[in-house]
């Protein structure tokens, strides 16, 4: 679980790494509302601004297969106003490729028929899958959205140092804006990721605490015929310190070897099984689940907590009764 | 060379369930030879073999092992001395389950550090010795009572030790397989090891191979015969 959102937080991070400088949006009664075209001059004469661009997004929920897909205008690709590039997951979920097109439904009711020209590659499929990127007349038609509005404005910063400085300047001129540092994106998904990995692990934590339980009363009670053993082991000259290396031995290999185990499967089932048991709950409500491969992230800090609670608990609890046992007197092994 | 003055041991001392296991017994054991101690149960003959093979300490007396008392020393020197000079066959053999023949005989030398390979020889030619070189590799639960008592002979023997002390070794066996340890033993005992038994088995005491028979009851020497 811990190596899921890992990688889930290692993905999110490096995708974002890219991500605009600034983002400014509109904000009515506290909630995002479309920004006038006008804001942007606005925005490009602050100081320190080198850019200010509007940009058109979305999100359209398809009832045929019961998924939200995030819709962006991408002015780059050249787009004609019936053309659209889809993620993989949402070609390979509708069956469809390019020369197919695709049916939406418009805000006013009627279907708008769009061609496919392109999928997205998988590489970047994480937060890309659920993707449709088109035109801006598309856009505008489908949506029903004026033209002299966009869902918010990306600014590039002369020196991203000073980009917290420029977003206080912002939000002075325009009084209604909310401007977004990159930084703080990274933060939230962090935060969001953090969240969630919290949620499943109060889950889990009774799961964890079960286990401990089951641990201590496995290693903690001795058998009749352990004792017997350390009895014997003592009679032919044995120390107490001879047992407890041994046991010491004996709870270190069994609870490294179960580790190594659970850590090797978990690994398997998070990079190679798509982590079926835990995604839904850490890769959150977008219905269409990518099929992604995660990179391997490996954090040392990590193992190492896991091991504090899972290996060492053990071998205390192996010791202890181990020493109480130990300390018999030798001559038990001489009586039945 | 083992020499007990005026030892007796108390079991739960000063509580209502006393037990007086032995009273002042004083005797010298030499260097060689099977010795007998024969007793009724629970005239404490076992209680008497723990004390001289440092498995416990007698509640008053002193025990000597080639003048050195013994019965002073601290527990850690009390096992050094033990895995050097005592090997052990207990009446109900100990072995260890789960594992197999030979890893049971080398169980005692482990504490010693010596080279694995070099242990693994000793104690496979000791378990040739005992016609067990077979079963070198089975697990000890499957082994008859003969088998299990010879491997128990090997373990107590793979430290190489002065002293053997054998309680009832043969309380489990039938009298064939009896006489075949006694020969053992005795064979032992001509190579110059010290033999000391515990038994109330008359096939034990009146064997060819038996040197000396000490004679208990009820906590007290009260006999002492040279055959
Ligand atoms: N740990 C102990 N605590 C209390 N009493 C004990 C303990 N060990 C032995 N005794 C008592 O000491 C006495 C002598 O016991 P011991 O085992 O030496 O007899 P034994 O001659 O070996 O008898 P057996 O032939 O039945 O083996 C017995 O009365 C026994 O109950
Ligand atoms: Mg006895």
């Amino acid at each position: 679980m811990l190596l899921l959102s890992q990688g889930l937080r290692r993905e999110a991070t490096l995708l974002l790494q890219d991500a605009p400088e600034v983002v400014v949006q509109k904000l009515i009664a506290g909630r995002h509302d479309p920004l006038p075209a006008a804001w942007l001059d606005t925005l490009r004469r602050i100081r320190g601004v080198s850019s200010a661009r509007g940009r058109l997004w979305g999100y359209y929920y398809d009832p045929a297969i019961k998924a939200n897909y995030t819709l962006m205008v991408a002015p780059e690709r050249g787009l004609a106003a019936d053309e659209i590039v889809v993620g993989a997951a949402l070609a390979r979920i509708r069956q469809i490729g390019v020369g197919d097109y695709l049916s939406l439904r418009a805000a006013d009711g009627r279907p708008l028929s769009l061609h496919i020209v392109g999928v997205l590659d998988s590489a970047s499929e994480l937060l890309g899958a659920d993707l449709l990127l088109l035109s801006e007349t598309g856009f505008r038609q489908l949506f029903q959205l004026p033209p002299e509005v966009y869902t918010d404005a990306v600014l590039t910063v002369r020196n991203p140092r000073e980009a917290s400085t420029v977003a206080g300047k912002i939000a002075l001129a325009l009084p209604a804006s909310r401007p977004i540092l990159r930084a703080e994106i990274l933060r939230t998904y962090d935060a969001v990721f953090h969240w969630r990995e919290g949620m499943v692990f109060v889950a889990l934590g009774s799961l964890l605490l079960a286990f401990l339980i089951l641990a201590w009363d496995k290693a903690a009670g001795l058998s009749a015929e352990e004792k017997r053993e350390i009895g014997i082991l003592k009679a032919i000259g044995w120390e107490t310190g001879d047992i407890l290396r041994m046991k010491l031995w004996e709870g270190t290999l069994l609870s490294l070897t179960a580790f190594l185990v659970g850590y090797l499967l978990a690994w398997w089932q998070v990079f190679h099984g798509g982590a079926r048991l835990f995604a839904p709950v850490l890769k959150g409500w977008a219905v269409l689940y990518p099929d992604f491969r995660l990179t391997p992230a490996v954090d040392l800090q990590q193992i190492l907590v896991l091991l504090a609670v899972t290996v060492l608990p053990y071998i205390v609890a192996t010791l202890i009764p181990g020493w109480r046992a130990a300390i018999i007197d030798p001559d038990a092994a001489m009586r039945g | 060379m083992i020499a007990l003055h005026e030892v007796s041991k108390v079991f739960n001392q000063g509580q209502p369930n006393e037990c007086r296991a032995l009273r002042e017994v004083s005797l010298r054991l030499e260097r060689g030879g099977i010795t007998v101690f024969k007793g009724p149960s629970g005239s404490g003959k076992t209680t008497l073999l723990t004390l001289i093979g440092c498995l416990a300490r007698p509640t008053a007396g002193r025990i000597t092992l080639d003048g050195r008392l013994l019965s002073n020393l601290p527990e850690r020197f009390l096992t050094e001395v033990r895995r050097h000079t005592f090997g052990f066959v207990f009446q109900q053999f100990n072995l260890i389950r789960g594992l197999t023949v030979l890893d049971n005989v080398m169980l005692p030398a482990y504490p010693l550090g010596k080279p694995h390979r070099e242990l693994r020889d000793g104690a496979r030619a000791l378990l040739d010795r005992f016609g067990l070189g077979a079963k070198a590799d089975s697990r000890v639960e499957w082994l008859s009572g003969g088998e299990a008592q010879r491997t128990a002979l090997a373990r107590a023997l793979i430290n190489d030790p002065a002293v053997l002390i054998a309680d009832e070794p043969t309380a489990n066996l039938d009298s064939a397989l009896s006489r075949e340890v006694l020969a053992l033993l005795g064979e032992l005992a001509t190579q110059g090891r010290t033999v000391l038994i515990s038994s109330h088995d008359p096939l034990v005491f009146e064997a060819v191979q038996v040197d000396r028979i000490i004679e208990l009851h009820d906590g007290r020497m009260v006999g002492d015969s040279r055959c």
